[in-house]
């Protein structure tokens, strides 16, 4: 079939149209799609994505071949299979995290050049502890740059800090 | 409210506020991706737990205020028709991927369009905060505030190693997107700009077009946004992303003194040439009108045009999109069409300046 807008390249695309209510049946060539504006947005979306899934599966194959136990992995929660993962390079839920676990420190080392452990933000309310936690790391090592540097009656300060955390952490357990 | 208001006005209220630096820097956005701990992700959720999750943000924040952000709408994407969406996604408050879907996407926008908070979209909530200029310190401490108000009433997906668990890998750890929206029209004519891109990228920062992934950088906007999300706390993302602005402002600013400098007769005349065209062409494509209207705004900011406000660049930038046109149109048009209601629209909005 032609393209019905420039009746000259193969249609190779199909479209249908609904305009106030009334359906019409389009088919164009890929040329006439682009600019008589057929394709919409999101025509890049499958490159990203096309890209991460073979990023996905390159990074499979060179680091844990492809044994039947590893194949049968699946996600207990949104059942997820790991073939299916690197097939679509998305997770199901935040249960595949966990599952595909031993298998994600090279995709996120790729992905986030060089990183897999988080930094950042934690939650207010359900990170209670995780809060207190990265507090009295970041005070630990403040503590150890202020001995180094034989700043002591700061390292005190800082000390007192870390007990007053600790205290607080022993507390919540309780 | 009703959604006419998002409709009517192509440029969002908080655009009307002069920013920081905002010569050359049009917006600062931060995005958060965030997802309910105890669904799967909208990829693989049934239909009925998306709905739950819906509804749920509807009950707990329609109407509902927060600091600056006043009255949320609670807008379902499935009452909207196809231009409507166009113009969600032209004026940047919902994502292409959120105007394709259906059933139980929708999202949530502040009565001054500074928040959006797409509602199953990859992620359960993607939640976005526009500041006019560059404010991405300020950007960051109120989005903060913004998600620890959400997280109040959500249990969301986290994990001590991985952090903020996401759709897709390369969001998770923060979660968060942070982008500069910028015009350097000195830089893309002096050709700087591509050699600059390769080094930004090293960085582990992107350069996309005003559209986002994969498009062009038409009227001369390029938006500046970090790739990584994981092993960097959202502070040190942030302070990458504002040293590279700020040089990109400082190499902008020495290009268009240059460019004064060495030929200032040619520059007039390409902005006087360009306002010509944007004052008295009867069709005129999106690619030119984008052209045109970055010259025009070059010459705003040099002081070379007078009597013409900065915003004629954000607002008709927006204004002459496809969809924009044809809900001012209230019908389709041909791309032949839409070229020349956009002639008659920039035509008039230029005379409502002089």
């Amino acid at each position: 079939m032609d393209c019905q807008e420039c009746h000259k390249r193969p249609a190779a695309l199909h479209f249908t149209q609904v305009i106030n209510g009334e359906k019409t049946e389009v088919y164009v060539c890929e040329v006439c799609a682009k600019e008589k504006g057929y394709m919409t947005y999101q025509e890049d979306g499958y490159s990203l994505h096309h890209l991460l899934s073979e990023l996905l599966n390159s990074t499979f194959e060179s680091s844990k071949g492809t044994s039947e136990q590893t194949q049968e992995l699946q996600c207990p929660q949104c059942e997820m299979t790991l073939p299916e993962f690197k097939r679509i390079g998305k997770f199901g839920c935040s249960m595949c995290y966990e599952t595909f676990s031993e298998h994600l420190d090279p995709i996120f080392r790729r992905v986030h050049s060089g990183n897999k452990t988080h930094h950042g933000k934690i939650p207010a309310r359900i990170g209670g502890d995780m809060r207190i936690k990265k507090q009295l790391d970041s005070y630990k090592e403040e503590l150890q740059h202020l001995i180094n540097n034989e700043a002591f009656e700061e390292a005190a300060t800082v000390r007192d800090k870390i007990k007053e955390l600790e205290e607080q952490m022993r507390g919540d357990d309780t | 409210m009703t959604l006419q208001h998002f409709m009517n006005e192509a440029i969002s209220p908080w655009m009307r506020e002069e920013g920081p630096d905002s010569d050359i820097v049009l917006s600062t956005r931060i995005r958060l991706a965030r997802n309910f701990a105890q669904y799967s992700f909208p990829i693989l959720a049934n239909e009925k737990d998306l709905q739950h999750i819906s509804s749920f943000i509807q009950q707990e924040y329609e109407n509902q205020s927060f600091q600056d952000y006043r009255d949320f709408s609670f807008v379902p994407i499935q009452d909207l028709t196809p231009v409507e969406r166009r113009v969600l996604v032209e004026k940047h408050l919902i994502s292409p991927h959120l105007a394709e879907k259906n059933h139980s996407s929708a999202v949530l926008i502040s009565k001054n369009e500074q928040v959006s908070i797409m509602v199953n979209e990859e992620d359960h909530l993607r939640l976005q905060l526009y500041f006019p200029g560059l404010q991405l310190n300020h950007a960051l401490q109120k989005v903060f505030e913004l998600d620890d108000w959400l997280e109040e009433n959500i249990d969301y997906a986290f994990d001590e190693k991985r952090g903020y668990l996401t759709g897709c890998p390369t969001n998770v750890g923060t979660g968060m997107r942070a982008s500069v929206m910028m015009h350097l029209p000195a830089l893309s004519w002096t050709q700087q700009i591509n050699r600059m891109i390769p080094a930004i990228n090293q960085l582990g920062l992107v350069v996309r077009g005003i559209y986002g992934e994969g498009s062009q950088a038409t009227g001369n906007i390029f938006q500046i946004s970090n790739q990584i999300t994981l092993g960097k706390s959202e502070e040190d993302i942030v302070e990458d992303l504002q040293s590279v602005v700020r040089g990109l402002i400082d190499h902008e600013r020495k290009a268009r003194h240059y460019i004064m400098k060495q030929s200032s007769k040619r520059l007039e005349d390409r902005i006087y040439r360009s306002y010509g065209i944007l004052a008295y062409s009867r069709i005129i494509e999106s690619k030119e009108a984008a052209k045109c209207l970055s010259d025009v705004r070059l010459g705003i900011d040099l002081e070379i045009i007078e009597n013409v406000s900065r915003n004629i660049l954000n607002e008709l930038m927006v204004l002459t999109q496809p969809g924009f046109l044809q809900q001012y149109a209230k019908k389709t048009l041909t791309p032949s069409e839409r070229d020349v209601l956009r002639a008659s629209l920039i035509r008039e909005r230029i005379q409502l300046e002089t």
